[in-house]
């Protein structure tokens, strides 16, 4: 019972968010609705018993990225953009094919959740020390992974200096 | 329904009172920080500080906090409602989430999560949202600037607090508080011992992340008139520097955890140091005697009959803390002694750490921004990428190799010194080169 | 635990509403946030199978997805602020030229 209203509430919460993200006309509350949408999906991951992913992406996400993205807001200067077409042209076909996208979605869940069978779901136990788990994993079996991410990093962080850069 | 709800909560009852403490005293708690601060920095300063309301300014932070209360709620025209109101909330609440996961004696721990370091630090780097906004929605150059400054200074030094941090978790090996300061017990010696320089490189850090002196220019008076928080007068202001004092009782409170050894008594493991179990008793009753001493010198009549019930009570707080020392309590209630000696301990540990805090802002110059940030990356993220790799250097010397305690940790502390004296002369030069035109 | 299928029908409402932002915005840096929308969408699905399966690999998989976020966004905004530098605009109807 009280999974289920967790769940509900976090799902509510990201989804309402999500919706006003995309139809806010000032760009700092879109940025404020974004946080409140990733922490929701904290929540969910929470919820979930992934708590190393839980705390990796309020730290990450929600405390990494989104200071950027609150940085970048307020260093451009936004006036000019409140007043501007938040739409564009096309947006009555964009929302269509986005539509047809959600509805292919739609159709995938609902003829797998009762054609396929899942099975039983592995009991909670199975993720106990999550931060054990996830280190076992990322540094075993996903190793040339990490390793390729941690010179993805370095590559875009030399990326963005040289983009921001005023003379190269 | 409501019976299940019923159970629930009275399952749950132990971390929600907890929870209201927290909410209830964590805010007097903080005034009497600001008493406390204003008294050292009279001290150091070679007068008394505030004596008037109450004995000896006791009474100060009620005062204060009444005086914000009554206040005209100004918000400046251009500013966004929305967000200007709700800045301040998230400081506070980030600040107070933040000490959920803290255990402060081995009763008193709100929730006692798998990540729980983790989780203390990612929510206080939440924080940064409540000063951003805050300086961009006041709608006014200085707020926008001193915030701009701040998040830039909070997000680099967040870096080399982490990593200091991820220094002592290995000597830990896991991310539980209660764990931690089991593994110190475990270990003999407090991480601060193991790790010096990981428990320099944090001191420093979070003095950063705190908005402390001496790195404190996004709010220093004479430079910002005072930062983001310029346009918020009255009770807002009164959340943003309840968020700040509350952000440094958790920085303190993770450094108590981590470096210092919890609620661990010194020296917990030996026995021939029993007889420190009589200090938190003896340290009451001094400061009872001292309120008794104070008194009669009292020029008017309620503040004498104040400190005649400070001194009781400081009395009766030695007698409390005296009783698990008492055998037959001892037998009773074995749970006593850990979990009131224990909290009394980790409250000493933070107020000194807190001491140190205050002493180190009535010492140092302030930094210049250019001269923060530069320290920032170019010396403590390096130095502290060396710190996690030496304690990795240290723990397979000493459980591979079978080297002792002492030898390896510190070999290792010695190379990480020498690192850090490298860093430290490099940047010497380049402050060097920065001469101004008009001089030399 | 919760039917996983609730979460894959929260998973795709929050893909579809990136999706519409992506296309329907001018904004570019809308346009980005609902890029990141979707990423956490897929995060969703991986974790609740990850939950489902009681394996960690979802998780791994789940943080690389975050790192690469924080990658593209970095450089993304970097390249707004140099193009916003060049051209004072920061809408994708505007951007339209290679060389001028």
């Amino acid at each position: 019972m009280l999974d289920q209203i967790v769940f509900y509430f976090f799902a509510a919460l990201a989804v309402v968010s999500a919706i006003l993200v995309v139809t806010r006309r000032n760009v700092v509350q879109s940025a404020i609705f974004l946080i409140t949408a990733l922490l929701a999906t904290a929540g969910i991951f929470l919820s979930l018993h992934a708590e190393f992913l839980f705390i990796v992406q309020v730290i990450l996400y929600a405390g990494g990225i989104m200071v950027l993205f609150v940085f970048v807001i307020m260093l451009i200067n936004m006036d000019v953009a409140l007043h501007q077409i938040q739409f564009n042209r096309q947006w009555w076909l964009g929302l269509l094919l986005a539509l047809v996208v959600g509805a292919e979605l739609t159709i995938a869940i609902a003829i797998g959740r009762s054609h396929l069978s899942f099975g039983d779901p592995a009991p909670a136990s199975a993720l106990e020390p999550s931060t054990q788990l996830v280190g076992k994993v990322l540094f075993s079996e996903y190793m040339l992974p990490f390793e390729i991410a941690s010179i993805l990093l370095l590559v875009a962080m030399i990326g963005a200096v040289v983009m921001a850069k005023k003379k190269i | 329904m409501l019976m299940n709800l019923l159970h629930f909560v009275i399952s749950i009852w132990v971390p929600l009172v907890c929870a209201v403490i927290i909410v209830a005293v964590l805010p007097l708690v903080a005034g009497y920080i600001v008493l406390m601060e204003r008294k050292v920095m009279a001290d150091m300063q070679a007068r008394l500080g505030p004596m008037r309301v109450g004995p000896h300014g006791l009474l100060q932070p009620i005062a204060d906090a009444l005086k914000l209360l009554i206040k005209e709620d100004i918000i400046p025209d251009e500013a966004d409602k929305a967000i200007f109101w709700f800045a301040p909330l998230i400081s506070v609440t980030a600040a107070m989430l933040a000490m959920s996961a803290l255990a402060i004696g081995p009763w008193f721990q709100i929730a006692e999560l798998n990540v729980g370091l983790l989780f203390v630090v990612g929510i206080s780097a939440l924080g940064i949202f409540g000063i951003v906004l805050g300086g961009w929605s006041s709608n006014s150059h200085y707020s926008l600037l001193g915030a701009l400054r701040s998040a830039a200074q909070l997000v680099s030094y967040e870096t080399a607090a982490g990593m200091a941090i991820v220094g002592a978790l290995l000597l830990a090996g896991t991310l539980s508080t209660r764990e931690i300061i089991q593994a110190q017990n475990d270990y003999g010696t407090w991480f601060a011992f193991a790790a010096p320089v990981g428990f320099f490189i944090y001191i420093v850090a979070s003095i950063a992340e705190t908005n402390r002196a001496p790195f404190d220019l996004p709010e220093a008076e004479s430079e910002l008139v005072a930062g983001y928080m310029t346009e918020y007068s009255g009770f807002r202001w009164a959340l943003y520097f309840l968020a700040e004092y509350t952000n440094m009782v958790v920085v303190a409170s993770i450094a108590t955890t981590l470096f210092l050894g919890g609620w661990l008594r010194p020296f917990a493991g030996t026995p021939a140091f029993d007889f420190l179990d009589g200090f938190p008793s003896l340290l009451m009753l001094v400061v009872g005697a001292y309120c008794f001493y104070r008194a009669p010198k009292q020029p008017v009549k309620v503040q004498n009959l104040f400190m005649v019930a400070v001194g009781l009570l400081m009395f009766l707080a030695a007698m409390i803390l005296a009783a698990p020392l008492v055998p037959a309590v001892a037998n009773l209630l074995p749970g006593l002694k850990p979990g009131l000696h224990g909290a009394f301990w980790f409250l000493l540990k933070v107020g000194l750490y807190i001491y140190l805090f205050m002493w180190l802002r009535f010492t140092f110059p302030r930094y210049r921004f250019d001269q923060l940030m530069r320290l920032g990356w170019q010396f403590l993220i390096p130095l502290s990428i060396v710190n996690v790799m030496g304690i990795g250097v240290a723990l397979v010397l000493h459980r591979h190799w079978g080297w002792g305690h002492l030898p390896a940790f510190g070999l290792t502390t010695l190379l990480t010194l020498l690192v850090a004296g490298l860093l430290g002369w490099e940047s010497e030069k380049k402050d060097k080169e920065h001469v101004f035109v008009g001089e030399a | 635990m919760i039917p996983i299928s609730q979460y894959l029908w929260l998973g795709m409402v929050l893909f579809t509403i990136g999706v519409i932002g992506v296309v329907t915005r001018r904004n570019v840096i809308i346009i980005l946030m609902s890029v990141e929308l979707m990423l956490n969408a897929v995060n969703i699905n991986l974790v609740a199978f990850s939950r489902l399966v009681g394996s960690a690999e979802g998780h791994a998989f789940a943080i690389f997805i975050i790192t690469d976020a924080a990658a593209e966004a970095a450089v993304g905004l970097g390249i707004i602020i140099a193009f916003f530098r060049n051209r004072e605009t920061l809408l994708g109807d505007e951007m339209d030229l290679l060389k001028w």
